[in-house]
């Protein structure tokens, strides 16, 4: 899957969670999740579920903890999808 | 953890604990009774001359019976000092009003697990009447964890 394609089905799953809507306009790898689009810590535990129903994989602990920005978000998706 | 133990471990006191009995704590869900007491502090103001239970409290029950109770049981099954490090942050709540409780009145909340992953547990909630009518309803999570002991 092309980076370019998990970009886009990412932005569908934040765009109900982000409060900064404007922060979805110039969406991209560099985006934080709780700086630019303003998604509280509970509520990227939610775009965390979505992500794994989406690509059908399993996220852990510590996956969590280092996933800021999309670029962490993408990398984490293609490691795991790699793994199944 | 008993019931008796979790109810002691509540980090709520008077005049806002809203928890009496809990009748069923396993891990996918918890319930619990309240009863409102005419002289609680809420009555003098909601509504003037009309006392009737505020939406607001009415949510916190829900959240101290079916996800505060239940975040207790799941993460500090062992020891008195887990419990004393738990820490709870309310999330989010969405909850639908059907029926008013007045002063006096004993309630039933009902509580059932959605998910607890990374700290985050969300709960579907019921609470019911002495009558056994629905009163109010609706999703309520909460960010529950145990703080780091000081080093």
């Amino acid at each position: 899957m092309q980076d370019k394609e998990i970009l886009e089905r990412l932005k569908k799953i934040v765009t109900p969670y982000t409060q900064e809507k404007s922060g979805l306009e110039g969406f991209n790898q560099s985006t934080d999740f709780i700086k630019d689009l303003q998604i509280n810590s509970a509520n990227l535990v939610d775009v965390v579920l979505d992500v794994e129903d989406e690509f059908n994989i399993e996220i852990d602990n510590d996956s969590m903890d280092g996933m800021l920005k999309v670029e962490d978000a993408i990398n984490i998706i293609k490691s795991k999808r790699a793994e199944s | 953890m008993n019931h008796e133990h979790i109810l002691s471990r509540l980090p709520y006191s008077q005049p806002f604990l809203f928890v009496d009995e809990l009748t069923e704590v396993n891990p996918e869900g918890a319930t619990g009774f309240y009863r409102f007491p005419e002289d609680a502090f809420f009555y003098k103001g909601h509504f003037k001359e009309n006392p009737v239970t505020p939406g607001v409290i009415l949510t916190e029950c829900m959240a101290q019976i079916g996800v505060v109770c239940l975040g207790l049981h799941l993460l500090t099954q062992q020891t008195t000092e887990e419990a004393a490090r738990f820490q709870i942050a309310l999330s989010s709540t969405e909850v639908d009003f059907f029926l008013p409780v007045y002063p006096g009145e004993k309630v039933k909340v009902v509580s059932k697990k959605e998910y607890f992953r990374f700290n985050k547990l969300k709960c579907s909630t019921e609470m019911y009447n002495a009558e056994g009518k629905l009163v109010c309803r609706g999703k309520i999570a909460g960010m529950v964890f145990l703080k780091d002991t000081e080093v």
